[in-house]
């Protein structure tokens, strides 16, 4: 409960942020602080030195980018909850944000710093995966864009470079005809997933599955999408047995976490369950 | 006792404003100049040697002041004592250092303390510090601490063998020989961390000059603690005030002496400065008491009547790595006399081996003892049912110690006050629309959804005491209370009551008993508690005694008081004290009612003493230590109603009744919030809590990122009512309330939780049900 000793930066820039990173090597970019603060308390991190990013203007905010919604990424939980715009065009995300944390984690935390963080059990990385996001970084080389697909890589580890922030998501709108649902069997203790699945489904209009992307988040050491289980599904009608059938795809070729709560096994099951039930629903949601 | 308006009434609690808007006095909201922080550091392995400890690097830190090691600190402090000395057992002590000086026995065991200017730099100091251990085997199972071969804590307690506690009523053998149903099962009932919100701490002032050492300290029994401290440091009692006004919760886990804050007061008489310390939540989770952790291997003998005739338990409990102040009662007697329960079992049969393990000491808490005899008892009757066809409600009806046989001798010699147990389950099965519940639940069942209705009908041991009870259980000290009352010339009253509530709302509570007694304004009575100091000596709030206990002294010196107050109110109006009458306040004469005086006139007389007799001294107030003729026993029905998702095994609470009859109440607002928050936790342990270690005696759930403390969001929606069967121990008729919900509510969620699996040919699954252990027991009966 008691940090090491830091040095605190307050950029006011993002290029005063991006000179600071390189002046500071150990730095750590603070936004919402929910999880870099805890970790610090605890001695599991100690950086030499906080780079606060939250008060940078350029980077919150959400706006409507023609067929992309964009969302900066010290952008709160709370002002997404509360968006209108992200309501109506990208419902899933209040949904998923609706189960993060609480209500002192909402008002604080942001969504770039949950991405860019990659705690395997986070619920977002699940929907931006599901959703097809881009994810802008601005480094010291410029800028450049990273599919969520390549985002994530491992354990608490994305593609950004040490010396680059993440600025801006970017979110395509849904086509007509689609339903979008996030599912998550939370830790009763932490509240974190332990399994989180994001399914994005888009209706043809002979009813059969145009176009799906699957999320899934908790179970391993990082999120992923389930290839296995949308390409089971495109051309089908998605009826109860494909939906079954296509979800049993969903644990394969993947490594499961394991702790006191739930077991590797558990996880592949939940996994295979909390999928179907995010189709399921995105399914409804899709049919209107 | 007349009840009047104050009795009964539901009163806000007097001192919420104060804790719920930041103005508590919490150890740690306490400030001395001068005062240094005290750190501890803690053994990260479970069992090793200490081969060095160098604190070098530490000493040299800008900002620290001291640091001791365990060998600094053995000519300033006695072990830790252990004060439940239960006899016939052989009791094997466990010499318990403050702060390790050979060996460590835990994780979270003190190796070293740091003294600084600041925490901060307190923790950069207690990671300097460099230990190197001999790391040893440990052992975390007690069952397999037991076994030849494993790892020994102490050369001298062989085969880790604290105690072995027997309690053998009746021959067991003969029945178990011709009983109609036999049954056996072995029980886990898992190892809990009490998680009080504020967590432990003290602030130890020592005055060089004066030789005082005034100690704040989050103290369920500050009395206790006082004599405890003076016991370890040598300072005598006179010289030691202890301070616990304001303490956050305690469940039992802020009873006993602890390491730190011995340490505190041991520094701050070597240094002369104030010290504090307070405990992150992480120590808390490894170094303050755990509670449960029994493993039970249960027979029972029955009837095909379902008439029980007789019980047998064999229990381990882990007592952990050493033995905490009242641990050694814990398991033995507060669990093995109330095994009968609620029903008529003429036999008891009880084994208790005491275990020492690589883990962290248990103790007390919130139930201590009752919660592992009422789940095994209400698992096993459930079992029972089953394999007779019987309704679990009826199974028990024809149990149940019939309401016409009160007081009650028990087998295992308690005498239950009073009870009707049966109008607690009817009561319960009416709320609960128990005929329509059974219908839907076979209706649902027909579509693959699974519910289940789980009873529990509990009685229990409250308000701790008579002292000669305890002293016949080896318990080292009495079980009284006291109180003092005094009367201001005003006719305002100051209340100083032995008992310490640290949550419970004694502060309204006993203002209403005074109030009605004296019949002064509830506004006009001060409730002073928690300073030893100021209070007599008192036993602390625990073991549902507050109200039963210490609330039975408050009224006994009320009524000296009032006799007092009589007398001279009689001799002012110039008749016999016997002629007078007293209503709301006010003195009376009998068929004159215009000739009398008002409890605040008598107040001012007593004090001015111009017209008093010479045989009545000046003055108002009285002390009493109430020492009751035997406990309390309160009793109720609960039942759970539960929805299982047998797809992911996860549990949704559907309904929740709870029937308790806890004697009169006095403010049934405050009676409520204990039951539901008792409910909370009992109910936590049956599905979300478990304080699990590794194999290596590592706490794998040491942080509330892992220990499943319930969230509004998990519980249901409680419905509480009650039935009234007064005692007769004590004149308000009451018998406590703080620990009904816990012990009820336990046995009643699994009870659930199994029934909505009955069809899966699910009989038993242990604590707690977490959903993947309900996800296998499903898959393993479905594949």
């Amino acid at each position: 409960m008691y940090p090491s000793t830091f040095t605190y930066y307050r950029a006011g820039s993002v290029q005063e942020a991006l000179k600071l990173l390189v002046e500071n090597p150990d730095a750590k970019l603070l936004a919402g602080g929910h999880s870099l603060i805890p970790a610090m308390k605890l001695r599991l991190a100690s950086p030499s030195a906080l780079i606060d990013i939250s008060r940078v203007p350029e980077l919150a905010g959400i706006r409507d980018a023609g067929d992309r919604i964009v969302i900066g990424a010290t952008t709160r939980y709370d002002d997404i909850q509360r968006s209108e715009l992200v309501r109506q065009v990208l419902p899933i995300l209040p949904e998923a944000i609706d189960v993060i944390g609480d209500l002192q984690v909402r008002n604080m935390g942001t969504i770039g710093g949950s991405l860019a963080h990659a705690d395997p059990a986070a619920d977002l990385p699940a929907v931006v995966l599901a959703l097809g996001a881009e994810l802008k970084a601005v480094g010291p080389d410029g800028e450049r864009t990273i599919p969520a697909d390549q985002f994530f890589v491992d354990l608490f580890t994305t593609a950004l470079q040490p010396n680059e922030i993440l600025t801006e998501i970017s979110f395509p709108k849904p086509p007509a005809r689609t339903g979008i649902s996030y599912q998550k069997f939370a830790n009763p203790a932490s509240g974190y997933a332990v399994v989180g699945a994001a399914a994005v489904v888009t209706l043809g209009e002979d009813g059969k599955v145009a176009a799906v992307r699957v999320g899934v988040t908790g179970a391993g050491p990082y999120a992923v999408r389930r290839q296995s289980v949308e390409q089971a599904l495109v051309g089908q009608e998605p009826t109860a047995a494909a939906i079954e059938a296509a979800s049993q795809l969903a644990s394969e070729g993947m490594t499961f976490n394991s702790d006191i709560f739930a077991s590797d096994e558990y996880r592949a099951h939940l996994t295979r369950v909390f999928v179907k039930r995010a189709l399921t629903r995105a399914v409804e949601r899709a049919r209107g | 006792m007349a009840v009047t308006k104050l009795f009964g009434a539901a009163i806000k609690r007097r001192e919420d404003p104060r804790l719920i808007t930041g103005r508590g006095n919490f150890t740690d909201h306490i400030r001395l100049p001068g005062t240094l922080v005290m750190a501890i550091k803690r053994s990260p392995h479970a069992h090793a040697r200490i081969v060095r400890i160098d604190t070098s690097k530490a000493r040299a830190m800008r900002g620290v002041v001291a640091v001791y090691t365990g060998q600094d600190l053995v000519d300033k402090l006695a072990p830790v004592p252990c004060a439940w000395l239960i006899p016939d057992s052989d009791l094997k002590l466990t010499p318990y250092r403050a702060v390790a000086v050979d060996k460590v026995r835990y994780v979270g065991d003190a190796v070293a303390v740091v003294v600084a200017e600041d925490r901060y730099v307190a923790q950069d100091a207690i990671e300097a510090i460099d230990v190197e251990y001999e790391v040893l085997p440990a052992v975390v199972d007690q069952e397999k601490a037991m076994e030849s071969g494993a790892p020994q804590l102490y050369d001298e307690i062989p085969n880790n063998l604290a105690f072995h506690w027997k309690l053998h009523i009746g021959d067991f053998d003969a029945i178990w020989n011709e009983a109609e149903v036999r049954l056996s099962r072995r029980l886990i009932n898992h190892r809990l961390i009490p998680t009080a919100m504020e967590p432990r701490g003290a602030l130890a002032a020592y005055n060089p000059g004066s030789g005082e050492l005034t100690i704040w300290c989050t103290s369920q029994n500050p009395h206790v603690h006082r004599l405890l401290l003076s016991a370890v440091t040598g300072l005598p009692e006179t010289r030691i005030r202890v301070i616990a006004t304001d303490v956050g919760g305690g469940f039992g886990s802020k009873i006993p002496m602890y390491a730190g804050e011995m340490i505190a007061a041991a520094i701050s008489r070597d240094l002369g400065r104030p010290i504090k310390w307070i405990e992150t939540r992480q120590e808390n989770c490894v170094a303050t008491i755990h509670g449960r952790d029994h493993i039970q291997y249960v027979d029972i003998a029955a009837r095909r009547d379902g008439t029980i005739t007789g019980v047998r338990v064999r229990a381990y409990a882990n007592m952990g790595a050493y033995l905490s102040t009242a641990a050694p009662g814990v398991p033995t007697w507060l669990f093995g006399l109330m095994l009968q329960g609620a029903y008529a079992i003429p036999v008891i049969h009880c084994d208790v081996y005491g275990v020492l393990t690589n883990t962290t000491p248990t103790d007390a808490y919130r139930g201590a003892g009752r919660p592992e005899a009422t789940y095994l008892l209400e698992r096993m009757i459930d079992i029972l049912a089953r394999e007779l066809g019987m309704d679990p409600a009826e199974i028990r009806r024809k149990n149940f110690i019939p309401k016409d046989r009160f007081p009650y001798t028990t087998p295992t010699g308690l005498q239950y006050d009073s009870g009707d147990y049966e109008a607690t389950l009817n009561r319960a099965l009416e709320l609960v629309d128990y005929s329509t519940l059974r219908r839907q639940q076979a209706e649902l069942r027909q579509q693959g959804r699974y519910i289940g209705i789980g009873f529990s009908t509990y009685v229990e041991v409250c308000g701790l005491a008579p002292s000669q009870a305890a002293g016949a259980m080896g318990f080292q000290g009495g079980l009284w209370e006291s109180a003092t009352v005094r009367v201001h010339p005003t006719g305002k009253v100051t209340v100083f009551t032995g008992s310490n509530p640290h949550g419970q709302g004694e502060e309204t509570t006993f203002a209403q008993l005074v109030a009605d007694e004296l019949g002064v304004p509830f506004e006009d009575v001060e409730i002073v508690h928690g300073d030893t100091e100021m209070v007599p000596f008192g036993m602390g709030t625990y073991g549902s005694r507050s109200t039963a206990v210490g609330g039975a002294a408050l009224v006994a010196a009320c009524r000296k008081v009032k006799e007092k107050a009589q007398r001279i109110a009689a001799h002012l109006l110039e008749v016999a004290p016997e002629d007078l009458a007293f209503e709301n306040g006010r003195f009376f004469v009998k068929g004159a009612p215009d000739r009398g005086m008002t409890f605040q006139e008598v107040a001012l007389q007593a004090y001015l003493a111009w017209k008093l007799p010479r045989d009545i001294e000046p003055g108002l107030e009285a002390t009493h230590f109430w020492d009751p003729v035997n406990n309390t026993f309160p009793f109720g029905c609960h039942i759970c109603v539960v929805e299982v998702d047998p797809e992911t095994g996860k549990v949704d609470f559907l309904k929740y009744v709870a029937v308790d009859d806890v004697g009169n109440v006095i403010n049934p607002m405050i009676v409520d919030g204990q039951v539901h928050g008792g409910i909370a936790q009992g109910l936590a342990q049956a599905v979300y809590e478990y304080a699990a270690y590794d194999a290596n005696g590592q706490l794998l759930s040491a942080s509330l990122m892992d220990y499943a403390i319930p969230k509004a969001s998990m519980l249901p929606v409680f419905t509480v009512d009650r039935t009234v069967t007064p005692t007769p121990v004590n004149p308000m008729g009451v018998k406590g309330a703080g620990e009904t919900g816990t012990i009820a509510s336990t046995p009643a969620v699994v009870n659930a939780v199994i029934d909505a699996l009955a069809p899966f040919g699910i009989e038993h699954i242990d604590m707690p049900l977490t959903p993947e252990r309900i996800w296998r027991a499903v898959r393993e009966r479905s594949s």
